[in-house]
C-alpha cells in the first residue's frame, strides 16, 4: 500500500438525506430506454427497429465512429420506439421488458488466458466498453490506444454519495475478476483509490492501493491522478467508476452482461432515503414515486446534487449514475432582498453568511447540527468572474483553476493544454462552480472547451 | 411581500421585449433583482449553489466603509466647529458634517448608477452591482470642499473610462474609485493639492456659522511635511496643536472625508477579514511593505523631512491605511494569484513610501502607488501562472 495523501482544499456540503445502508427491494420497470445523449462523445447508428424482439446484451446501436463499439439492450424484451427528433437525431430507443431476461451468452475464459485484443474485442461486443472513460478530455475511452495506468477511486465524496463499501462489499468476487481484467489492459498499473482506513478494498490483488484523506472533491478519480501519475500532453489513462467494474467481472465470471446495480435514493426531500437494486435505462417514475415529499416542486437529478443530470419523473435512468438526489425546484420562491437579509438557513462557504458560526464545533455543541435549505436556484445573476482565489480553495490540484478557465473561455488551444486541461474534467470544476460568486456554469464551460480541443487535436 | 410581487408582475410585461418600456428593461431588471432573489434555476451543471451572490459580495463591502463614513462625517463637523472656535455638542457636529458629505454622496451615486444603467441598457445586460462599492469610495476619499461639479466630471471620466470601456465590473484594469480621483488630483492640481479644501470652513445649507479664528491652518499632515523647511517636524492640527501617532490613529484631524481615522478603517478592515471578502495576505503586505520601506528611510534615506518621518507613522497619516484595506484589496485589480497578492501588496507598500519621500510634489503616495501596480498586477500574475505553466512542461515526455 502506498502513502496516505491528504489534501485540505475542498468542501463537504452539508445537506440532508444520507440514504440508510438498507436495500429496499429490486425494480425494474416494464419500459427500459437507451438515450444515446448519455454517452459522451458518440455518434449513434441505430441496428434495431421497432417490434425487434431483444435479449440483454443484444446490441441495439453502435458508434459510427467506432463500430465495434456495441451499446447493449439491459433486459430482454420488445423493442417499443425509436424516438427521433430533428435533424433525425436519435433520442432514445425504448425496449419492453418482458421479465424473463434471457441473456446473450458470450464464451469467456478466465482474463489471464485471454489477451489484451481478446477482451478489448469481447468488452466492446458487450457493451461494457463504454464505462471505460479516458483522460484527456473525459470521453468514453478510445480502444486503439494503450493507457499508461488505469484509475479506480472505491470511494465517493459527493455530497450525500452511495457508500461504495456497502454497495459493493457483498460483491467482491466480481470486482476481483473485474480488476484482473482491466490488468491486462494497461502497460502500467491499475491505481485503486480507497478512504483513509478502509478493510473492505485492502485485500484486492494486482493493484496499487493508495488511500486518501480529505474533503470533496478528493473521492473523484481526476484528483487521484493528479496527485500520483499527471495526465501529460500525449499520455492517456483511463478511468471507470467501482461500481462499473462489477459488470465486467460478471461478464467474465459469468458470461452474460449483467446491468444492474445499488443505487442510492438521497436528498432532502426524500421521505426515507436508502439504497434499492435497479438497471441503466429504469424509468424515474418507477425509482421515485411515493418517495417524495408533498407539495413541493421536485427537482430529480440523477448523480449527485453537484454533477448530475437533471431528469423528469417520465425520463430514464442515466447509466453511469450510482444515486438518484431529489431537492426542490425553488422555482416558485421569492425571497424579498434576499441578498441584504441574515439568511441564516443559508449554506456558504464565503463569510458572507453565517455557516462559518453553524459549523463551528463549540457552537454546534449548543445548538446541534444545523439544516441548511437549499434548491436549483442560482441564487444570484450571471456576472463576470469578481472575486479571486474562490476556485483554488475547493480544487486540491496542481493547477490554477480561473486561469484554465478564462482559457477556456476565450477558446485558446494553446493555453488550456498549458494550464492543465488535459488533467480535467467537468466534475472536477463542479465545486468551483457551486461555491461561485458570479454563477458560471464552470462544468459546462470545461466540457464545451474539451470537445472543442479534442477535435482541435484529433 | 406578496402585494409588493404582485405590483412587480404587474408591471413586469412592460419591460419585456415588445412592451411599452423595453427600453428600461435593463433598469427594471436591476430593480426586481434588488427587491426579489431571482428565481432563475440551475439547467445543468451544478444543481445547488453558495448562496453569495455579487450583490451581497458589494453591500458587505459598503458596510465595511460605513465606520468611515460615519466618522468622517462626524471629524468634518469636528473640523468645522474647531476652526471657527465654537463648542456644540456632539449631535449638531454630526449633523453639520452629515450635511457637508451627504451632496458628496448623491453626486458620486447619481452620476455613476445613471450612467451604468444606460450603459447595462445599450449593451442589453444585467445591472452590475460594482458602482455600488466604487460609488460609496469616492466621497470618502476627496477632500470635503471638493466642489459637486468636479466630482461629477470626475466620476463620470472614470466609470466610462477606466470601467465601461474594458467591459464593466470584473474587467476593468484601473480601481474605479482611484481613476475619479486621480482625475481630480491632476485635472485641478490648484485647486486639490492645496491646504484649503481639507477643511469646510464656511456654513453647510446655512448651519456652523461662524469666523475662522486666526491661528487657522488646513494643511494635513502630509502636506506639512511636504513644505517643511527643517528635517524634523512637528505635526500640527488646525488650531496650531500639536498632535502625534495616537491622533493619526483616532483621526480627528483634517484629510479626505473617510481615511483620517484607522480606529474606523480597521472596524471595516475586520468585517472585510471575517467574511473573507478582501485577501488578508494584500492587506497584511500593504502593511509590512509600507513600515520596511519607511524604516529603510529612517534608517539611510536622505536629509528630509518626509524622510525622517517615523515609519510608523507613516502607516497612520494620510491615505495609508484606508488605501490599503479598501482599495489594494479590490479583487479585480489586484493580483488574482495567491503568490502574486504577496508581490503585488508589498509593492504596493513600498511604492507608496517612496513617491512620500523621493517625490516632493506628491505629499501622497497611496493613489498613485495603487494605480500604478494595478498596471502591474497582470505582470505579477503573469509569471506566477508561469511557473505552473513550467513545472507542468518539466514532467511532460513529449515537448511540443
Amino acid at each position: 500500500m502506498a502513502n496516505l495523501i491528504k489534501t485540505r482544499r475542498g468542501l463537504d456540503i452539508q445537506i440532508n438525506g444520507k440514504a440508510k445502508e438498507v436495500i429496499e427491494k429490486t425494480i425494474i420497470s416494464d419500459e427500459i430506454a437507451l438515450i444515446p445523449d448519455y454517452y459522451c462523445g458518440i455518434t449513434p447508428k441505430v441496428v434495431v427497429k421497432e417490434g425487434d424482439i431483444v435479449k440483454a446484451g443484444s446490441p441495439v446501436f453502435y458508434n459510427k465512429k467506432n463500430e465495434a463499439m456495441n451499446f447493449v439492450s439491459p433486459v430482454s424484451g420488445k423493442i417499443i420506439a425509436v424516438n427521433r427528433g430533428e435533424r433525425r437525431k436519435v433520442e432514445s430507443i425504448v425496449i419492453e421488458n418482458d421479465k424473463k431476461n434471457t441473456c446473450e451468452k458470450f464464451i469467456v475464459k478466465s482474463p489471464e488466458k485471454h489477451t489484451a485484443d481478446e477482451i478489448k474485442v469481447l468488452l466492446l461486443t458487450t457493451g461494457l466498453w463504454v464505462y471505460i472513460k479516458q483522460r484527456p478530455y473525459d470521453v468514453i475511452a478510445n480502444p486503439t490506444q494503450t493507457p499508461k495506468a488505469i484509475f479506480i477511486s472505491s470511494f465517493d465524496t459527493a455530497p450525500l454519495a452511495p457508500n461504495y463499501d456497502f454497495v459493493i462489499g457483498s460483491q467482491m468476487t466480481d470486482f476481483q475478476t473485474g480488476i484482473d481484467v482491466l490488468t491486462k489492459l494497461t502497460v502500467g498499473k491499475v491505481h485503486l483509490g480507497v478512504k483513509a482506513g478502509n478493510t473492505i478494498f485492502a485485500p484486492v490483488k494486482n493493484v496499487e492501493i493508495t488511500p486518501y484523506e480529505g474533503p470533496h472533491p478528493v473521492g473523484n478519480v481526476g484528483i487521484q491522478i493528479n496527485k500520483i501519475n499527471p495526465v501529460n500532453k500525449g499520455e492517456v489513462v483511463w478511468t471507470i467508476n467501482a461500481q462499473d467494474v462489477l459488470f465486467i467481472g460478471r461478464l467474465f465470471n459469468k458470461g452474460i452482461v449483467d446491468l444492474t446495480r445499488t443505487i442510492a435514493l438521497t436528498g432532502p426531500e426524500v421521505n426515507a432515503p436508502q439504497y434499492c437494486n435497479t438497471i441503466a435505462g429504469c424509468r424515474i417514475n418507477q425509482l421515485v414515486d411515493g418517495k417524495l415529499s408533498l407539495n413541493v416542486t421536485h427537482r430529480i437529478i440523477c448523480g449527485n446534487v453537484l454533477s448530475g443530470i437533471k431528469v423528469t419523473t417520465s425520463g430514464y435512468l442515466d447509466p453511469y449514475a450510482t444515486q438518484i438526489s431529489v431537492i426542490e425546484e425553488g422555482i416558485d420562491t421569492h425571497e424579498l432582498i434576499g441578498w441584504a437579509m441574515p439568511r441564516f438557513n443559508k449554506f456558504s462557504v464565503s463569510g458572507t453568511y453565517f455557516t462559518g458560526f453553524f459549523e463551528n464545533k463549540f457552537v454546534q455543541k449548543i445548538l446541534g447540527k444545523k439544516n441548511y435549505k437549499y434548491d436549483a436556484r442560482l441564487m444570484g445573476g450571471k456576472r463576470a468572474i469578481i472575486m479571486s482565489g474562490e476556485y483554488d480553495k475547493v480544487l486540491p490540484m496542481d493547477i490554477l483553476p480561473e486561469f484554465l478557465i478564462k482559457a477556456m473561455i476565450a477558446g485558446n488551444i494553446d493555453k488550456m493544454e498549458a494550464l492543465g486541461a488535459y488533467e480535467i474534467a467537468p466534475e472536477d470544476v463542479a465545486l468551483c462552480e457551486f461555491v461561485c460568486t458570479s454563477k458560471l456554469p464552470l462544468q459546462q464551460i470545461v466540457r464545451t472547451a474539451l470537445d472543442n480541443m479534442k477535435q482541435e487535436m484529433e | 411581500m406578496d402585494a409588493l410581487k404582485k405590483i412587480v408582475d404587474k408591471v413586469k410585461p412592460h419591460f419585456e421585449k415588445g412592451g411599452k418600456l423595453e427600453k428600461f428593461h435593463s433598469v427594471f431588471d436591476g430593480f426586481e433583482t434588488f427587491l426579489f432573489v431571482p428565481n432563475t434555476t440551475s439547467k445543468q451543471g451544478t444543481h445547488i449553489h453558495d448562496a453569495v451572490d455579487s450583490k451581497r459580495t458589494m453591500i458587505v463591502v459598503v458596510l465595511a466603509l460605513v465606520p468611515a463614513l460615519l466618522f468622517g462625517m462626524y471629524n468634518v463637523g469636528y473640523q468645522h466647529y474647531l476652526a471657527i472656535n465654537q463648542d456644540v455638542n456632539f449631535f449638531e457636529t454630526f449633523i453639520f458634517g452629515f450635511l457637508a458629505v451627504l451632496p458628496l454622496i448623491l453626486v458620486s451615486y447619481g452620476v455613476g448608477l445613471g450612467i451604468e444603467f444606460v450603459v447595462a441598457q445599450i449593451k442589453g445586460h444585467e445591472i452590475q452591482e460594482g458602482f455600488l462599492v466604487s460609488g460609496f469610495l469616492i466621497p470618502l476619499i476627496v477632500p470635503v470642499d471638493t466642489p459637486l461639479w468636479m466630482v461629477a466630471v470626475a466620476t463620470a471620466f472614470a466609470v466610462i473610462f477606466a470601467k465601461e470601456v474594458f467591459g464593466g465590473t470584473g474587467m476593468n484594469i484601473f480601481n474605479v474609485a482611484l481613476v475619479t480621483r486621480a482625475f481630480l488630483f491632476f485635472a485641478y492640481p490648484t485647486f486639490m493639492s492645496g491646504d484649503a479644501v481639507w477643511v469646510r470652513t464656511g456654513t453647510t445649507f446655512g448651519l456652523g456659522n461662524g469666523s475662522i479664528i486666526d491661528s487657522f491652518s488646513g494643511a494635513t499632515p502630509l502636506g506639512q511635511i511636504a513644505v517643511s523647511p527643517t528635517t524634523q517636524v512637528q505635526l500640527g492640527g488646525i488650531t496650531g496643536n500639536s498632535i502625534g501617532f495616537i491622533d493619526g490613529f483616532i483621526g480627528l484631524i483634517p484629510g479626505s472625508v473617510g481615511e483620517t481615522s484607522v480606529i474606523a478603517i480597521l472596524l471595516g478592515a475586520v468585517l472585510l477579514l471575517v467574511t473573507r471578502i478582501a485577501s488578508w495576505k494584500t492587506m497584511l503586505s500593504v502593511f509590512v511593505g509600507g513600515a520596511a520601506m519607511a524604516w529603510i528611510f529612517n534608517t539611510i534615506g536622505p536629509d528630509t523631512a518626509a524622510a525622517h518621518f517615523p515609519w510608523y507613522n507613516h502607516l497612520v497619516f494620510g491615505g495609508f491605511a484606508f488605501g490599503a484595506v479598501f482599495m489594494a484589496t479590490d479583487p479585480v485589480t489586484s493580483a488574482r494569484t495567491e503568490k502574486g497578492k504577496w508581490i503585488y501588496g508589498a509593492l504596493i507598500g513600498i511604492m507608496t513610501i517612496v513617491i512620500r519621500v523621493l517625490n516632493p510634489g506628491y505629499p501622497e503616495g497611496m493613489m498613485l502607488a495603487i494605480l500604478l501596480m494595478n498596471i502591474f498586477a497582470p505582470l505579477i500574475d503573469f509569471y506566477v501562472v508561469d511557473a505552473n505553466i513550467n513545472r507542468r512542461l518539466k514532467r511532460a515526455t513529449i515537448k511540443k
